[in-house]
């Protein structure tokens, strides 16, 4: 079981973490003026690289805050987290 | 049998034990496997598939063979004789390769402890001890595990550390860790698995070996987590058997392990000895075997035996047969026990030399599995011929055997980790072993796998399908997948593998270890967590009251529900069609303080609402209360409830009872990571409210007798309202919600008050007939008025509109989550699933909930299968107001359909139903406003 660095709290388990999927797709400005097939790659269609990943975590059993992370998909090694507003990190994976 | 001098058992005092329905005796030290030895009993049971006699192979948990049942003090399945510490009274009979699940009630406790240390080292032998000692030094946090009775590792007293007998080397390390008050030295504890950073599990048998006189109030077993910011591996090596013809009688064990058992148990486990090697350690237990009494014949894989050795055997008279193999062996009528070494001589000569114990030792395996659990890869190591860790990993030491330092002096300089290392007197420089896997022979004979009864012909029809991999191999012949999880069987099963595809072992590698590294009982990993404690039970401020008014409870998620209140000689059905009749007639109760309530605070609160509900919620003005659908993206209903304007800048959104949670987490997904802009702030009120719906046509009567200052007319508190009022000084908040088209208030108040103004409402309606209902009758009162349940109703793929309830779907919003999908072609298809109202036509069946629905050709057939399925019924019940079952489907394109007659299978018969409106009682609302 990994540690996880929440950005507010410090190392916690992982256990205490929900996964939120990928990071960074924000809600369209317009949803309205997408095509269907635009809107479909909104809800449906998400990355799966292998490699450096960012996602979003919520400390869901401790301050309840999300946040995001890089993570690297193909060790599970977090490569470094931030706060949601954030620009992703340049890291190494 | 026993020999005099040696061992550290406790003489002084009898144990008395049953094996097989036979008694004997033993010592407090004894492990079973040492006490039956010294009776004399060698089988302990027989294989899984060929039964052929197993008797005790190894000393300690790498025993491939001695599996026993436990059936007192505490009966337990597939346990190894030689890890069962012996106490008095135990009962214990020998197993045929699968055990039997006790079928009594574990009444043991099992409990867990967390640990955070700086150094966690696994092995409290000769490394471990001065590796932990030397944390300790520095001032570190330490936990130091070792899984035998007693520390010492592989020293068997005989060797001299630092000018002394190495037991008191031992005794002074532990009586210096124990004045070190942040070292925790726990023995009788396995680390069975490592894990991400650092994370290690052990398992503590905290009470087995104190038998009867156990103290109930301490857990039997002990799970230690752990989190160290650094792990010392030091867990020794196995001893390697080879495999040879018939290497699985009772009588075969690894010379280490003979040599253990008379050290620690005063056991000699066989008078005359063959010791088969390749390797100088197995000469330590030839000497000493020979001084206990034994006449020993060394057989000698290398052409030249090692001189300190050989003059060591000499001085005893031992007979060294160098470049010799044994073959094959023979055994003995009855027992099976080994009765004959047959020898290959250098000169290829055969020899049967009779013997009663064969003790093997074809080097050392490093015990390397915690550090291959998390993927620590091993090399392979040409001269110990096995696999040792290959890399260096964070926060990860390995020292002694398991690195594969197989002297002493050498794991007493990594243990030390840079202190002075205490020096091995007389230790004998170590000559390089013959690295022999396997001697020629008859390979359906020949074991690899002994406790699976898995042999080189296994291996070869492995090869001979197109295995290539350790891995698949492993999986075909099922090596390495048994109770030792291939100890003693890993690598030979990779070397013989390699051996037949004529590759070498080196690229051929071997399995990844995966915890556990010895058996964990389910038991212990629940720990405090069964029955009760399994997981949390919710219950209302009424629960006390509903128990005493007989309520059947039903689990609602983590809750207690009242299901229905049964009368006497009531069944479910009765009592609900009283329920449901009381309602709709006069006056009834339910407890619905499950129901999720969400307090939304914030200059942005309606904005937020607007945003996340199907329909307008800004315009709603203080006041009044507003029922509102909820979406994913996706356009798919996830909740349906009703939200309370408390001021401008605050609401109280209901969700439903499953949703409470989700909901919360939901809004908070949003507001977090979305529109971190809006200024609005979530908390769950759930539990601090209790909410009482008084439904029916008298309830108006009850609320106005108890809140005599609540002007409960439709004029002045119209449907969909709220108003404060107070009962004594509790303030009160009342709410024309109705969930059954009755007219109905919801009391709303502090759960703390809950009792006192239930059964005030329940006196305020008795000479009305208030009846308390549960969410059956509940249910039923919902669904005669089509009212959806989000999950049960719904599944995940249905719309507001499916549910009939364009309605609450605004087309003022520009936006919401949810409202581009419905734009989709996918949500406009006039053939999607409609929430519809069924008939049976017989207006007896009640149709199971789930039925699939069918439809018939024009000629009254059914279409030829596949039958197409037109959808399925979601809810169905007895309902009192209609005088008949009816049910709610989602059917194809349904509500353009109502009239036509379909068909639902119930077993074997095809029930003819009608599709109708979904509302079914009362379409008009006249019954709203009582």
């Amino acid at each position: 079981m990994q540690l996880i660095r929440c950005p507010w709290c410090g190392p916690r388990e992982e256990v205490e973490f929900h996964y939120g999927g990928q990071a960074h797709v924000a809600y369209p400005d317009d949803p309205a003026a997408l095509t269907d097939e635009q809107w479909a790659r909104y809800v449906f269609f998400r990355d799966n690289p292998k490699g450096a990943f960012a996602e979003r975590w919520s400390h869901s059993a401790g301050c309840r805050r999300w946040f995001n992370a890089v993570r690297d998909t193909r060790t599970y090694r977090f490569l470094a987290v931030y706060k949601p507003g954030e620009a992703r990190p340049e890291v190494a994976s | 049998m026993r020999v005099d001098g040696y061992g550290r058992i406790d003489r002084s005092r009898t144990l008395g034990f049953t094996f097989d329905g036979r008694s004997y005796t033993g010592h407090p030290g004894d492990t079973l496997a040492s006490a039956l030895l010294a009776n004399g009993v060698h089988r302990i049971g027989s294989s899984v598939t060929l039964g052929r006699p197993r008797g005790i192979s190894a000393a300690w948990s790498e025993d491939a063979t001695g599996l026993v049942q436990v059936e007192e003090p505490f009966p337990e399945p597939m346990l190894l004789a030689t890890t069962v510490e012996l106490v008095d009274g135990l009962v214990a009979r020998g197993l045929g390769g699968q055990g039997r699940l006790a079928e009594v009630a574990d009444t043991a406790r099992y409990d867990r402890m967390h640990h955070h240390v700086d150094t966690l080292v696994v092995g409290a032998g000769p490394a471990g001890l001065l590796a932990a000692r030397a944390a300790a030094r520095r001032g570190e946090r330490v936990a130091l595990l070792d899984d035998r009775p007693e520390p010492g590792g592989s020293l068997t007293g005989t060797e001299r550390i630092d000018g002394r007998p190495s037991r008191e080397f031992v005794a002074d390390v532990v009586a210096e860790l124990a004045t070190h008050p942040e070292v925790a030295h726990l023995q009788r504890t396995t680390a069975f698995g490592r894990y991400d950073d650092g994370f290690v599990l052990a398992l503590q048998h905290r009470t087995d070996h104190l038998g009867a006189d156990a103290p109930r109030t301490l857990s039997r077993q002990r799970v230690h987590r752990i989190r160290a910011g650094r792990t010392v591996i030091a867990t020794g090596a196995h001893e390697r058997p080879i495999v040879f013809a018939d290497n699985d009688r009772p009588g075969i064990l690894l010379a280490a392990s003979a040599r253990d058992l008379l050290h620690r148990y005063g056991v000699l486990a066989g008078r005359e000895v063959v010791v088969f090697t390749g390797d100088d350690a197995a000469y330590a237990a030839a000497v000493d075997l020979a001084d206990a009494g034994a006449a020993v014949t060394v057989v000698e894989a290398r052409p030249q035996a090692p001189a300190h050795w050989a003059g060591a055997a000499a001085d005893r008279g031992i007979p060294v047969l160098t470049g010799s193999l044994v073959a094959g062996t023979e055994g003995a009528p009855g027992d099976g026990r080994v009765s004959a070494a047959v020898v290959t001589g250098a000169d290829g000569a055969r020899t049967v030399l009779g013997c009663d114990l064969l003790a093997v030792s074809g080097g050392w395996n490093p015990t390397a599995h915690l550090f291959s659990h998390v993927r620590g890869t091993l090399a392979y190591d040409p001269a110990l011929g096995a696999f040792r860790p290959g890399e260096d990993l964070d926060g990860v030491a390995v020292v002694g055997a398991a690195n594969g330092t197989l002297d002493l002096a050498g794991c007493l300089r990594e243990g030390a980790s840079g202190e002075r290392p205490p020096s091995a007197d007389g230790e004998p420089e170590r000559t390089p072993g013959a690295i022999v896997w396997r001697v020629e022979g008859p390979h359906d004979r020949q074991f690899v796998d002994v406790q699976r009864d898995a042999t080189v012909a296994d291996i070869a029809r492995a090869v001979g399908a197109g295995m290539r991999s350790a891995e698949h191999v492993k999986r075909y012949t099922t090596i390495g997948t048994a109770h030792d999880q291939g100890k003693t069987s890993g690598v030979l099963a990779s070397a013989i593998t390699a051996e037949l595809l004529g590759v070498p072992i080196e690229d051929l590698g071997t399995t990844t270890f995966r915890p556990p590294y010895t058996p964990v009982a389910f038991a212990a990993l629940a720990g405090r967590e069964r029955g009760q404690l399994f997981d949390p039970v919710r219950t209302t401020a009424l629960h006390a009251w509903h128990v005493g008014a007989g309520a059947v409870f039903e689990d609602v998620g983590q809750w207690k529900r009242p299901r229905y209140y049964p009368r006497p000689g009531e069944d479910m059905e009765a009592a609900v069609l009283r329920e449901c009749a009381a309602v709709r007639d006069g006056v009834g109760i339910l407890d619905g303080s499950t129901l999720g309530k969400i307090d939304v605070q914030g200059r942005d609160a309606a904005v937020l609402l607007d945003r996340v509900y199907t329909n307008m919620m800004s315009n709603l003005a203080v006041g009044r209360v507003r029922y509102g659908v909820m979406c994913g993206p996706d356009g798919m209903v996830i909740d349906d409830g009703t939200v309370l304007r408390l001021a401008e800048d605050r609401f109280t959104v209901i969700t439903t009872t499953g949703g409470a949670a989700k909901i919360l987490d939901w809004l908070e997904e949003w507001v977090q990571t979305e529109w971190p802009d809006l200024r609005v702030h979530l908390a769950s009120v759930t539990e601090q409210w209790a909410v009482f719906p008084v439904v029916g046509p008298r309830s108006r009567h009850v609320i106005s007798r108890l809140f005599a200052d609540l002007d409960v007319s439709n004029d002045a508190f119209g449907f969909m309202c709220w108003r404060d009022t107070e009962l004594d000084g509790v303030p009160v908040r009342v709410a024309r919600i109705s969930f059954s088209g009755e007219l109905a208030y919801e009391v709303n108040v502090n759960a703390w008050y809950a009792p006192a103004v239930w059964e005030r409402l329940l006196a305020a309606g008795e000479k009305h007939g208030i009846t308390p209902y549960g969410t059956e009758t509940m249910h039923v009162l919902r669904a005669e008025k089509g009212y959806p349940i989000i999950g049960q109703d719904t599944d995940g793929t249905v719309t507001p509109h499916d549910l009939g309830m364009a309605w609450a779907v605004s087309k003022k919003k520009s936006d919401f989550i949810g409202k581009r999908s419905f734009s989709r072609a996918e949500n406009t298809d006039p053939l999607r699933k409609q929430l519809v109202g069924l008939l049976p036509t017989d207006a007896r069946t009640k149709i199971p909930e789930g039925s699939q629905v069918v439809e018939f050709c024009p000629d009254g057939a059914l279409p030829a299968p596949p039958v197409p399925m037109l959808g399925h019924v979601t809810s169905s019940y007895r309902s009192a107001a209609l005088g008949r079952p009816f049910a709610l489907a989602l059917v194809k394109g349904g509500r353009q359909r109502v009239g036509d007659v379909v068909h639902v299978p119930v077993g074997d018969a095809l029930v003819p139903a009608e599709i109708t409106s979904s509302v079914l009682v009362d379409p008009e609302g006249n019954r709203r406003d009582g």
